[in-house]
């Protein structure tokens, strides 16, 4: 489904602040994978999110999505295929425009848009059904402006907006990062649910070691620009934070508690 | 009284300028100085065209047209250019000076000989609310056409643009051909406007256009302070009416005896700080009437003073 390759990218090439962003990384997924991706700060994380979702383009390497080389393909176009969430609960929605209104902008990510109404009476039962699975009674709300919702119910439509139109695939970039314990539980509850209940073909950056490993079937770890270690689905079930923390120190030669305190 | 209603005449056809400027300035929060050129190429290809012997119908068509075009041009000068969006309204702007006195071939074009859409409707009806009734069903047709194309598919990516931009390209709009359309729809009605003001006034000349944009703003936020904005209908009604409003305001400050018609842009400008300031100083007051309400009633409760 995914199929990136030899996917390198540097930041102020040829200036002192030279930084090797994305050093001849290789993934591939396959349909219904879900990978969750831990590393530190710099690690190369979003730049690996930006770089499939085309707000970046790579300077050597292809990226292929569901057939179909994307490497330097607009973000707008390629938005048909892929569906978003940030970390920023505000960065998903519009905050002056109603929920079935955000709603119906999301609907036509995989259309063209007419003139057509964006919220008909046939769509809004349509959205009516689909913010029913939020459980949050946000189906009542259809009429509130969406900068009045709280953050964890900001972040849980955006959820319901980029996965109600089957997206080929699911980014999410730490999308319960910003909301506190309570929330982002909600939101990981609902991610898995939306996520298995669709079957999408997810890629989940996190801090939080522990939902790293609570969610998805592959498990990624990346440092300075590299994927440093892979889980598979069988060793995925028998890690453990420990484990993971000593593979970490295995790898960069036992770097001890700076490592440590910076990814858990 | 005529002045007052001379006043309410012309606010309601320079609504039609000031609903394009809310579609670029608050629905696309795009601040487009656009307008003060693309205004004056209304009146200029609408006057030429009439002058010339065409149907002043057509004329004006024509003129929402070549807005509609001037408005294109600043979007790509922002979207594919790059430049940012005060400076590409900035040089449109400059550049439609010249474009405009070229279309109109001098500085001033008189149409107090020609047949215009004016002199057709006092023909039509003799009434003198003729003009009145007129002018505000193509406003309020222009504003609930407005409020019906903002909840198509295509308005809402548009409103949604000037909300949250990366929002709306991750549900893949194009988000640059969007700003073009906005704003090319922007200039159309304001020099749609233009056209009708140049006929109303009975000339077109090259610098009626200067400072629309803050007569634009001015509409806007008048009408947003008295109406307020809560759905897409209240805040085009709100326009329309800020526009009359401000007509009302002007011709009642140029009563002052110490002010003369030289002093209409700086009114305007003075109009725009008040409206913008004003809510400001209204809220920072309310606060302290509360604050004070608040510590009378805990000190009554007992206890020592608080603060």
């Amino acid at each position: 489904m995914l199929e990136m390759t030899q996917i390198f990218k540097v930041f102020y090439e040829g200036t002192p602040d030279e930084k090797i962003a994305l050093n001849k990384v290789d993934l591939s997924m396959r349909p219904g994978d879900f990978v969750t991706v831990i590393g530190s700060n710099g690690a190369g994380k979003s730049t690996l999110m930006n770089i499939i979702s085309g707000k970046l383009v790579p300077d050597i390497g292809t990226v292929m999505i569901d057939g179909g080389n994307m490497t330097s393909l607009a973000e707008h176009k390629r938005a048909v295929k892929i569906g978003r969430v940030f970390q920023d609960p505000m960065a998903g929605t519009a905050p002056t425009m109603t929920i079935e209104e955000n709603l119906a902008i999301a609907y036509n990510r995989t259309k063209k848009r007419s003139l057509g109404f964006g919220v008909t009476k046939k769509r809004r039962d349509f959205y009516r059904e689909k913010l029913e699975m939020l459980h949050l009674g946000l189906e009542d709300r259809l009429q509130a402006k969406v900068g009045l919702l709280s953050g964890g119910e900001r972040q849980a439509l955006s959820l319901l907006m980029a996965t109600f139109t089957d997206p080929k695939i699911l980014l999410l970039d730490e999308h319960t990062a910003a909301l506190d314990p309570a929330r982002a539980e909600l939101i990981t509850n609902l991610t898995k649910e939306i996520v298995s209940a669709l079957g999408l073909t997810t890629l989940m950056v996190t801090h939080n070691m522990q939902q790293a490993l609570d969610l998805g079937n592959r498990l990624i770890m990346m440092d300075k620009g590299q994927i440093i270690f892979e889980a598979d689905e069988q060793e995925k079930q028998e890690l453990t934070i420990e484990k993971l923390l000593a593979e970490f120190q295995k790898i960069k030669g036992g770097g001890g508690l700076s490592d440590r305190s910076l990814l858990s | 009284m005529t002045a007052m209603f001379g006043a309410v005449e012309s606010g309601v056809i320079y609504a039609i300028m000031a609903l394009g400027v809310y579609l670029s300035f608050r629905v696309l929060d795009f601040p487009d100085l656009t307008v003060d050129g693309s205004f004056v190429t209304g009146g200029a290809v609408a006057s030429i065209m009439i002058v010339n012997g065409y149907d002043p119908f057509i004329a004006t068509i024509a003129a929402l047209f070549a807005g509609f075009l001037a408005g294109c041009m600043t979007g790509l000068l922002h979207t594919k250019g790059g430049i940012n969006p005060l400076l590409s309204g900035i040089l449109m702007m400059i550049a439609l000076y010249s474009i405009n006195l070229r279309i109109m071939g001098k500085p001033n074009v008189p149409l107090l000989a020609e047949e215009t859409v004016i002199t057709k409707i006092e023909s039509w009806f003799t009434s003198e609310w003729s003009i009145f009734f007129f002018m505000l069903v193509v406003t309020l047709i222009i504003k609930f056409v407005s409020d019906l194309f903002l909840k198509t598919e295509v308005g809402l990516s548009l409103r949604a643009v000037g909300d949250n931009e990366g929002m709306v390209r991750s549900f893949s709009a194009n988000t640059g051909w969007m700003k073009v359309l906005g704003l090319g729809l922007s200039n159309a009605l304001v020099a749609f406007s233009g056209a009708l003001v140049a006929q109303y006034n009975g000339f077109s000349d090259v610098g009626m256009g200067i400072g629309m944009i803050v007569i634009g703003l001015a509409s806007v936020i008048i009408g947003e302070a008295v109406i307020g904005n809560s759905t897409i209908a209240r805040a085009t009604l709100a326009v329309v009416i800020g526009a009359i409003l401000y007509r009302i305001i002007v011709t009642l400050a140029l009563r002052i005896e110490f002010l003369d018609t030289g002093d209409m842009k700086l009114i305007t400008a003075i109009i725009v700080i008040i409206a913008l300031i004003m809510p400001k100083v209204l809220d920072k007051r309310k606060a302290a009437v509360r604050k004070k309400k608040r510590l009378v009633q805990l000190n009554g409760d007992g206890g020592g003073p608080v603060a």
